[in-house]
């Protein structure tokens, strides 16, 4: 019952998109169907398949290590290194950036500071290595690389902006 | 994608090896977090599906090709940041952008911005880092997105 209230939102618009799909459906309304096989169908896909992995692993990461490692490595006083690391743990990612913040709530649990965690976040959007191929195939390396060097500077300096500031006014990520 | 499957399996595995409850215990507590964050990802899915639907290629070729002159700067800009598509669909879509005539710059705002910034997926972050941080997280990264966007075209422009 909770869960309903909960999502009472969110389950108003599966509802109202289940109608209109099986009306598009029945009365062949083809920019429904269109809707809903091309771009429904598609993100459901990539959604169903990252996501539960992502959250096994998560939940993996929360029984196996441990708070001390993580804070010494990528926690509060982990420097340049810890910066490195967690760009590095963005890079071997896949996913869209909403899968990125369960992980983001898993790390700031275990003592992470919060400049690594928009650090992370930043470099996720950008910088993972599966799409770095694409973009390379399709824009050219020139470009990839031009954007990567460009990006890394800016990403590094909006995650302390929004470390420092989710640290002074005691922000927390919460479970959901 | 097919290799990140594989290794999360044998990551299972050898976690159910050495510790069946621990791993047991790991599932579930992932299992609950998916379940709980569920209906939410889905009504932005259902959003984001509707909204692609308006933004056809041909919208986009309209608004950010050579035509559209500096424009194009700012509709790849608010483009990129609204709508939010996985990567093995906008990379090729840039690439038939760049063939129809759209520049290179361009492209570098709306995928700087397509990428650091998700508006549609506010619902989702706001649940777990509250709606201010959320907010004020997707304004610095559409001021950084344009901050790189830019400068690659100036360096593509005039390097």
């Amino acid at each position: 019952m909770n869960y309903l209230k909960k999502h009472k939102f969110d389950f108003t618009i599966i509802f109202a998109f289940a109608i209109f799909v099986a009306y598009s459906l029945y009365f062949q309304f083809n920019p429904g169907i269109e809707i809903f096989e091309h771009n429904f169908w598609d993100f459901l896909k990539e959604m169903l398949i990252a996501l539960p992995i992502m959250f096994v692993i998560i939940g993996l990461f929360d029984v196996w290590v441990s708070k001390e490692k993580v804070q010494k490595h990528i926690g509060e006083s982990s420097g340049i290194k810890g910066i490195l690391l967690v760009m590095l743990l963005a890079f071997v990612q896949v996913g869209p950036l909403y899968a990125a913040f369960p992980v983001a709530y898993i790390l700031k649990k275990k003592g992470t500071s919060s400049v690594n965690i928009f650090i992370y976040l930043s470099a996720f959007t950008m910088a993972k290595a599966p799409l770095l191929t694409f973009e390379i195939g399709f824009l050219g390396l020139k470009f990839s690389i031009l954007r990567l060097l460009l990006s890394i500077p800016v990403f590094v300096l909006l995650g302390i902006i929004m470390g420092k500031y989710f640290d002074k006014h005691k922000c927390t990520i919460k479970d959901v | 994608m097919i290799y990140i499957i594989i290794l999360t399996a044998l990551l299972t595995l050898v976690s159910f090896i050495f510790d069946k409850k621990k791993t047991l215990k790991g599932i579930k507590k992932g299992a609950k977090q998916f379940i709980n964050i569920l209906p939410t990802l889905l009504s932005v899915i259902i959003l984001i599906s509707v909204v692609l639907y308006f933004i056809s290629d041909d919208v986009l070729t309209e608004y950010l090709g050579s035509e559209a002159g500096i424009t194009a700067y700012f509709s790849a800009g608010a483009i990129g940041a609204v709508a939010i598509m996985p990567g093995f669909i906008a990379y090729p879509l840039a690439g038939i952008l760049v063939k129809s005539g759209v520049s290179l710059s361009v492209i570098a705002v709306f995928i700087t911005t397509l990428k650091m910034v998700g508006i549609m997926t506010i619902p989702i972050e706001k649940r777990y880092f509250g709606l201010q941080i959320s907010l004020m997280r997707n304004a610095l990264s559409f001021v950084g997105a344009l901050i790189v966007g830019i400068a690659m075209a100036l360096i593509l422009n005039y390097l």
